[in-house]
């Protein structure tokens, strides 16, 4: 059969014509989305202190959903740090530069960027002074300036020690999480005593501590050097981890992995010169030597939170937290305010997941205050963890309040398993989700 | 994952292979599959003889793919640690091999004309 007898027929088809067929394909495919109502029109003035995960992804969305608002976020960090990358980093993974981009690179057209410190916010004027002396009006505050990591709390430890003399302290930041592979790195060779702390307050992402701990278990078995290494776990109270499920779980696996933990062990201070540990127990102090030491600080709310009245009376006083509903994130003494990410007053969410929780529920919030309605949507706590047991393998660990398991994919993916699916949604889709989520599309 | 929407689909990929590499990648298998399903119309047929080539290719394609997968996730076969593991192993091995097979059909196709082929 001649299959060239149909000119009619083949001359749209010809390769031009199937470039042209795939490209507008591909348009359709990529334009198409959820269609979004449209923006609510106000005056109203909006502040939010800090231009962190939270502050920028709200931030993006706002903008998204209001019309002639005026939005003005007040942060003088201009490096943005992709902190869930730090335990990549520390672990010779991924180069420091891994987890920066500039804090203006993620922020819409449409708000204002004041580069500098917020020193003060008086909720009952509803004003926010910066260092320089300037003083905005708001009809609306967010405060989202996330938390302060408090070394100088560990007696003998400074941050320039890290990296040398087998010191880690991975969360300071990227150069230091670098320095902390340096020093990991030195022990991964020689062996010796690992000992890896956690502070006694709240803290960013409780299952950093065990992720650094169990990579660098990893790197000493892929070395062949985990025979000349003793790794200890020094818990802040009695259990690896908040949810008791996956603190067994964790037991579990430090039995398996031949590292021991001790209880009720809070990092109280060093010396450097003997490496030797000392940690406030319930019965006194106890004296561990070291030949690596992993540091994580306690942990506080900033200065400008504690100052202007907005933290807890009675709950975490030596921490600061904002007093806040746990469902709702609304100051419970001014209702103009919420909290956000790190700095929030609730037992649990000092992730960038629960953040990614958060900020559709204070948007809502926002929303329904100018539009007049009631707002529906509530934070129940969501955490993930996608807690790493070696290289090529994580749980993906997800809760709410109430200690739950909630898992995103029951029956597909378990949380208590260790899975490489749960790893490549740490290494390789965790950090595209949080840039979708700055961007306000996730 | 609260909202997974194609848009983040999209920043996925780009994370995990880097975004000149993503990109290289979709316009390389867009003008693959492009090409394929040109010659297909163009000669009206299937030539068998290049689909034989095309199978024996897809045992190749799966194991390049796997490996391309585990190099970029610094990840090992005994990484496998459950049913959805082996079953996103497998998926990366047929998209492999697929693509291996498409890619090798298009190529003889493209080559060869099909007045030059016996089999057809």
């Amino acid at each position: 059969m001649n299959t060239r007898s149909s000119p009619t027929l083949d001359r749209p088809l010809d390769r031009r014509g199937f470039l042209g067929l795939a490209i507008g394909a591909t348009a359709l495919a990529a334009s198409s989305g959820t269609v979004q109502a449209a923006p609510l029109k106000t005056a109203a003035k909006i502040v939010i202190i800090g231009a962190g995960a939270g502050g920028t992804a709200l931030a993006n969305r706002l903008v998204t959903r209001l019309d002639g608002a005026q939005i003005t976020l007040i942060d003088p960090r201009q490096e943005h740090l992709y902190q869930p990358g730090l335990t990549l980093v520390a672990a010779g993974l991924k180069p420091a530069g891994y987890v920066t981009s500039k804090t203006t690179d993620w922020l819409p057209k449409g708000v204002t960027l004041i580069a500098q410190k917020a020193v003060a916010i008086d909720p009952v004027a509803k004003t926010v002074s910066t260092e320089s002396g300037d003083t905005l009006g708001y009809d609306f505050l967010v405060v989202a300036p996330g938390l302060v990591l408090d070394h100088d709390a560990i007696e003998g430890f400074s941050l320039d020690m890290v990296g040398e003399n087998g010191i880690g302290a991975l969360y300071a930041g990227p150069q230091y999480a670098s320095a902390t592979w340096k020093a990991a790195s030195k022990f991964i060779e020689e062996g010796g005593h690992g000992v890896f702390t956690r502070p006694g307050t709240e803290m960013k992402c409780a299952g950093a501590p065990l992720k650094h701990t169990f990579l660098i278990d990893d790197r000493l078995r892929r070395a062949g050097s985990r025979d000349k290494a003793e790794i200890t776990y020094a818990a802040h109270d009695g259990a690896l981890f908040g949810v008791p499920i996956v603190s067994e779980k964790v037991r579990m696996l430090f039995g398996d992995r031949t590292i021991a933990p001790v209880y009720n062990h809070v990092l109280k201070s060093i010396d450097p010169g003997s490496k030797r540990a000392t940690f406030t127990t319930p019965e006194g102090t106890d004296e561990i030597d070291y030949d690596y030491l992993h540091v994580i600080p306690p942990q506080r709310a900033p200065e400008v939170i504690r100052q202007s009245g907005l933290s807890w009376a009675d709950k975490w006083t030596d921490q600061g937290w904002v007093e806040c509903d746990m469902a709702t994130l609304q100051h419970l003494r001014y209702p103009d305010i919420w909290a956000l990410g790190d700095v929030a007053g609730v037992p649990k969410g000092k992730t960038a997941a629960s953040v990614k929780w958060q900020v559709p529920v204070i948007e809502d919030q926002i929303l329904s205050a100018i539009a007049g309605t009631e707002p529906t949507e509530t934070y129940n706590g969501y955490t993930s963890c996608p807690m790493i047991t070696k290289i090529g393998r994580a749980m993906l660990v997800e809760f709410d309040y109430n200690n739950n398991l909630t898992p995103s994919f029951p029956g597909i993916i378990p949380p208590l398993e260790e899975l490489w699916i749960s790893w490549l949604m740490k290494e390789v889709a965790l950090k595209a989700t949080y840039n979708a989520m700055l961007r306000g599309k996730a | 994952m609260k909202d997974m929407t194609f848009q983040t689909l999209l920043a996925v990929f780009e994370e995990i292979f880097g975004r000149g590499l993503f990109w290289t990648m979709v316009i390389a298998a867009v003008l693959v599959t492009v090409g394929y399903v040109y010659v297909l119309i163009r000669d009206r047929s299937v030539s068998w003889h290049k689909f034989l080539w095309a199978q024996l290719s897809m045992p190749l394609g799966a194991i390049a793919a796997v490996w391309f997968v585990m190099a970029m996730t610094h990840s090992a076969l005994s990484d496998i640690g459950g049913a959805i593991d082996v079953i996103v192993l497998l998926g990366v091995a047929a998209m492999g091999a697929v693509g291996m097979a498409i890619l090798v059909y298009t190529v003889q196709s493209l080559i060869k004309k099909p007045q030059s082929d016996p089999a057809s």
